[in-house]
């Protein structure tokens, strides 16, 4: 589904990201970890088409679709979803509002006309039960004085309510309590399908507990130093990165 | 490469035209250019005005002679020549007294393609309409429907003929024709505008709405309103203002009074669209506008505005609370892209006791534009338990703009408490990015934004013109950011 080569990106004249490679195949989930610093947040930002980093060689595609040409919110329309790290706010503009616009913008991309706004409704009730948000919420401007938690929880609920093929889910787990967590994590599984893909970067293997990934890549220095089954998560949160470091660096 | 950048964003709005920038090609009657005793006069005359009418004209001009232009406002631009502009244009087929089917065909095509459709507001919407097109008034929907009710809604020039006790009794009271420079030259000069009378204890059943047209070049408008709401009425007004585009500057210096006895409620709308200039700053109307408000015991006034257009805008809508226990409220969104100026903000005059006003104003800066709130919250020394809230919010694209708060706070009583909140903020790209990886391309984020941003004020309109406003504000913000 999501298949990245040799790609190459950072901001001006420093390289981040040198050199990843990773096949996600649909009905996948993928976990990548690593130290601070690695790229990780980067690597997700690129394939989501931030202007900040610049790609300077190899290829993303989406499904054979290079993904690289596309704005961000044509690579939006394809199904590619980015649970932000830290979700920006915008004032004035509910939650409601807000996703009733990028659903609506979704299929105008798609040629097809808005939702209508009974489908709408149904849709935003079983997805908020989903993950146990409050009516109320929804009527909040967006992440405007919402808690850490309710940053991510309201990730997760546009991720719900978008369908993407692949979202990537940046960090989804720092800023949760172990309830919001198992909460995110219930939502998250629920809506996996044979369809699409997970790609989860987390510092912790904390959320691996609920999210059980089939394969866990570890990001060091911009590239991807060793991958394997979630066993290898459990055995880098008993050992920390620093062997990681010494295996890379003899 | 589908890949579609803000300088492609940008690129395709230039071309994009201020769409009520057409001209109508109608048979009017212009006064040659130049202002001096006899073109009052003959203003007056062409009205067949009473003679108290004309003498309150005259002196006026005597007034406006002596006055200077104001310069404290913070804009820049070349003065007008005021001997260069014609005082009067009708169109020649205009004629108040025939009904809407006699109104000549470019006209109505005109009104058609400004999205007015007199037959279809007669049938559908519950609006009655006042339309100024140059200097006179041309058609008023609704008469009848509103006299049954005892509701007084004409041009103004018809309404000196018709109601000239009423007229005379309030004409001037609110703005005085001394009040100010552009204030003195309209009293003198104005040739139409609306008249609208609520009697005692009438609920006004419609919006009612006067739509103003500068069509002709060369020329200036100026036209007065005055609003009398008698005790315990109610009346939601609405005004809104277009121009064709044209490569000089047109100056627009309008007077609205409004008179809310006791116990009445006056909502005043207003969505100013006059010509804003080309991207250049070349062209555009001069927005030089007085209003003001007297509110009587327990009287409410709101003035809410959208102000999208106009290269030069100088207006402050504002309160004399005078009657105890009144109401002022001011709701405001100001607008300025490419090269426009805005200066535009209110005055709160509390006098009676237990007033109360609140201000809230959006000023939203793009392209190279200037944007200032200037505001005077004054609190007499007897008005007790007087209060204010002020909120001032300044939205800022790109790096060349400018917004500025000019909050002026005068307390002469100590019981008054005043508050007063500011805030500063730009659409950051992470905003942008953030609702394009959502799907939202950049264009509909910004509206999506912007909207949120003024959703209080926006808040504050009638509902049928809340649509409206919201799409003026995305066609005015249109690639302005980069």
């Amino acid at each position: 589904m999501l298949k990245i080569e040799n790609l190459h990106a950072g901001i001006e004249d420093r390289e981040i990201l040198k050199g990843i490679n990773l096949q996600i195949n649909a009905g996948e989930v993928h976990a990548i970890m690593g130290p601070n610093g690695a790229g990780k947040s980067t690597l997700a930002s690129v394939v989501a088409g931030s202007e900040v980093y610049e790609v300077s060689k190899g290829t993303v595609e989406l499904d054979g679709e290079d993904l690289l040409d596309l704005a961000p919110e044509e690579r939006a329309h394809k199904g590619v979803f980015l649970s932000f790290q830290y979700p920006v706010e915008i004032p004035g503009v509910s939650v409601t509002n807000f996703i009733k616009t990028a659903i609506n913008e979704n299929r105008k991309a798609q040629g097809l006309e808005d939702m209508p706004a009974k489908e709408m409704l149904k849709k935003i009730r079983a997805m908020s039960e989903l993950l146990e948000i409050d009516r109320k919420f929804l009527s909040r401007s967006l992440n405007e004085g919402f808690s850490g938690g309710e940053k991510k929880r309201n990730e997760i609920f546009q991720m719900a309510m978008l369908e993407p093929k692949i979202a990537i889910l940046d960090e989804t787990d720092s800023g949760l309590d172990i309830d919001a967590l198992r909460i995110v994590a219930n939502g998250v599984n629920k809506l996996k399908s044979e369809n699409n893909a997970v790609l989860v970067i987390t510092h912790y293997q904390r959320l691996l507990d609920y999210i059980k990934p089939d394969f866990v890549h570890v990001l060091y220095n911009g590239k991807i130093v060793k991958s394997g089954d979630a066993s290898l998560a459990l055995e880098l949160e008993e050992k920390g990165y620093d062997w990681i470091k010494e295996e890379v660096s003899s | 490469m589908s890949k579609y950048t803000e300088d492609d964003l940008e690129k395709e709005l230039q071309t994009k035209e201020y769409e009520y920038g057409f001209y109508t090609e109608l048979d009017s009657e212009t006064f040659p250019v130049g202002l001096n005793e006899d073109v009052v006069r003959a203003i007056s005359k062409k009205k067949n005005e009473p003679q108290w009418m004309t003498d309150w004209r005259l002196e006026a001009f005597k007034v406006w002679k002596t006055m200077n232009e104001p310069d404290w406002a913070n804009v820049n631009y070349e003065k007008p020549d005021f001997q260069a502009i014609a005082y009067y244009s009708a169109p020649k087929k205009a004629d108040p007294n025939k009904t809407l089917d006699d109104v000549d065909q470019d006209m109505l095509d005109m009104y058609k393609k400004l999205g007015i459709s007199l037959d279809e507001q007669k049938r559908m919407n519950n609006i009655a309409m006042d339309i100024v097109v140059d200097s006179v008034s041309v058609a008023t929907t609704f008469k009848d429907t509103l006299a049954k009710k005892g509701i007084i809604f004409m041009p103004i020039s018809e309404a000196i003929q018709e109601h000239p006790e009423l007229v005379r009794k309030y004409l001037g009271t609110i703005v005085p024709t001394t009040d100010n420079f552009y204030a003195a030259l309209n009293s003198a000069v104005f040739s139409d505008g609306s008249f609208c009378y609520i009697p005692k204890g009438v609920r006004c059943p419609m919006e009612l709405s006067t739509y103003f047209r500068i069509n002709e070049g060369g020329t200036g408008q100026f036209e007065r309103t005055l609003l009398v709401a008698d005790k315990g009425s109610y009346v939601s007004y609405l005004e809104g203002c277009t121009a064709p585009s044209r490569d000089e500057n047109q100056l627009h210096a309008a007077v609205v009074e409004l008179i809310a006895l006791d116990d009445a409620e006056i909502k005043y709308s207003t969505v100013q669209n006059w010509y804003p200039g080309d991207d250049k700053g070349i062209g555009g109307v001069y927005n030089f506008v007085t209003k003001r408000a007297l509110c009587e015991k327990n009287a409410k006034v709101s003035w809410t505005q959208v102000e999208t257009g106009s290269a030069v805008t100088w207006k402050y809508p504002s309160c004399i609370l005078k009657g105890d226990n009144s109401v002022g409220e001011f709701y405001s969104i100001a607008v300025t892209n490419n090269y426009q100026q805005a200066d535009t903000g209110t005055k709160m005059i509390h006098i009676g006791k237990n007033t109360k006003s609140t201000i809230i104003s959006k000023g939203i800066s793009a392209g190279k534009s200037q944007n200032s709130y200037r505001g005077l919250v004054q609190i007499n020394a007897r008005a007790e338990n007087a209060r204010n809230f002020s909120q001032c919010d300044s939205l800022l694209m790109g790096n060349a703009c400018g917004a500025h708060t000019f909050p002026y706070i005068e307390v002469k009583n100590k019981s008054a408490q005043i508050e007063h909140e500011a805030t500063t903020s730009k659409i950051g790209e992470d905003q942008i990015f953030y609702c394009n990886q959502r799907g939202i391309d950049t264009e509909k984020a910004i509206a999506l934004i912007v909207n949120g941003f003024s959703k209080e004020v926006l808040n504050k309109l009638p509902m049928e013109f809340a649509v409206e406003a919201q799409k003026l504000l995305e066609i005015s913000l249109e690639g302005s950011v980069g």
